[in-house]
């Protein structure tokens, strides 16, 4: 049964074809769920709460859309959610409009330590945790997942400048701490 | 024309969108093309980190944990499920809660059909619903600390606690509903929280593998879910014994 189908038969009620959609598309969604959050038990929340939200919202779902981009678009939004409440608990006096977070201060010089140890994956594991919410999600879906910014701002419900900020204001941390690197690394 | 900024270089490795002249200025600028190139070499640098994998099972996990927050009946029952007579590990508690459940389903009527005659008043309603809440995150936190507390590297038994939580997630659901309706969404959520958890114990194994019990372990330290249950557990007694009614007093 192909997507479009199991899609048809679940909104007509059929769990099992729902199920098949369950099953179908999980590991994608965690993978992108991963990328995202980078957290594995935010990852499984992400997953699941998706496909909780695809459920309810069978009904919205236009038939010449591709499932898996409607799927990815709502997975997309839980994990930039996760990413959100993330702030407000981290940073509870940040404004969430104010999402040009500092770019990185000497007061943290971890990602910059890091990267002169050659650290690439670290370095950039800590250069996506200095990002906000809105930019580390514009960053993973552009960068990691060439999604082009029309997608992203249907699956993150943001504006064009706003999401090109975001990507460049991401792009520019992912750089003070990769461009040590750069040349270095074969 | 002057030089590209760095933000519209970033755009144009992207191939979106950054101006007319941008693209042209580029093209005819050997600074700005080398600009580009080095951008281009540094991005490199950055792919995508690896996610854990996960089994060819793993839509069949998801879907085992789905299937009853969907409120979808086990496979192959057809009819609401029939909970065989098990030894009870807390038989009051268990009584308990299928009388509050019902009485919370009398609450969530009552709501919903206000016009329909009262039995109970909205206070006493009220305070059942606070007992049967109490009631259940205290049940279920006996289910957390067992499994956190549990020793590590060993296979666990969770037969029990999968019987437990299968019974708590149901009637969670309904405390989580009248919770949202009440207006009390720090409850609804820390219920919600509550609900993943119990829901992945009542979907899992009987026998828990170390790894499992370790990552089951994490989940309810990670969040401190423990701590918001107690938090939340003792404001709602706090709530129902402010609701007891007055002892009449002779002076």
């Amino acid at each position: 049964m192909d997507d479009a189908t199991a899609v048809a038969q679940a909104r007509a009620g059929d769990s099992e074809a729902f199920r098949l959609l369950v099953e179908r598309h999980s590991r994608a969604l965690f993978k992108l769920a991963y990328r995202m959050t980078g957290n594995e038990h935010d990852a499984e929340d992400v997953v699941q709460e998706a496909f909780l939200k695809a459920y309810r919202s069978l009904d919205r779902f236009e038939e010449r859309s591709q499932v898996s981009s409607w799927l990815y678009r709502i997975a997309s939004n839980c994990a930039f959610d996760v990413l959100r409440r993330r702030q407000r608990r981290d940073n509870p006096t940040d404004s969430l409009d104010v999402e040009d977070a500092p770019e990185l201060a000497a007061a943290t010089p971890g990602p910059h330590r890091l990267a002169l140890g050659g650290d690439v994956r670290r370095s950039l594991e800590a250069a996506l945790e200095t990002m906000s919410a809105r930019e580390r999600a514009a960053f993973v879906l552009r960068h990691f997942e060439g999604r082009s910014v029309k997608e992203i701002e249907l699956a993150l419900g943001l504006d064009t400048t706003a999401v090109k900020q975001s990507v460049c204001r991401a792009v520019r941390k992912a750089r003070q701490v990769l461009r040590p690197l750069a040349g270095t690394v074969s | 024309m002057s030089h590209v900024s760095e933000d519209d270089l970033v755009l144009l490795h992207y191939r979106e969108d950054a101006g007319e002249d941008a693209g042209a200025h580029v093209a005819s600028c050997e600074e700005c093309a080398a600009r580009l190139r080095a951008l281009a070499e540094t991005l490199s640098l950055a792919t995508a980190p690896d996610a854990p994998e996960r089994g060819d099972d793993y839509g069949a996990q998801v879907w085992a944990r789905l299937r009853p927050q969907l409120g979808l009946p086990e496979p192959g029952l057809e009819s609401p499920k029939v909970v065989p007579f098990r030894r009870p590990l807390w038989p009051r508690a268990a009584a308990f809660a299928a009388l509050a459940a019902a009485l919370v389903l009398a609450f969530l009527l009552g709501r919903r059909f206000p016009a329909e005659p009262q039995p109970l008043s909205a206070e006493v309603r009220e305070r059942v619903l606070l007992v049967a809440v109490g009631e259940h995150l205290e049940r279920s936190q006996m289910v957390l600390i067992e499994l956190a507390n549990a020793p590590a590297g060993e296979v666990m038994n969770v037969s029990a606690q999968r019987t437990v939580a299968d019974e708590l997630v149901s009637s969670g659901r309904l405390y989580r509903e009248a919770a949202v309706r009440s207006g009390d969404p720090a409850l609804a959520a820390v219920l919600e929280e509550l609900e993943r958890v119990l829901v992945e114990v009542a979907a899992g194994p009987e026998a828990l593998q170390p790894a499992d019990l370790e990552k089951l372990q994490q989940r309810i330290e990670s969040r401190g879910l423990l701590f918001k249950v107690r938090v939340v557990g003792t404001q709602v007694r706090e709530r129902e014994t402010e609701r007891l009614p007055r002892p009449l007093t002779t002076s």
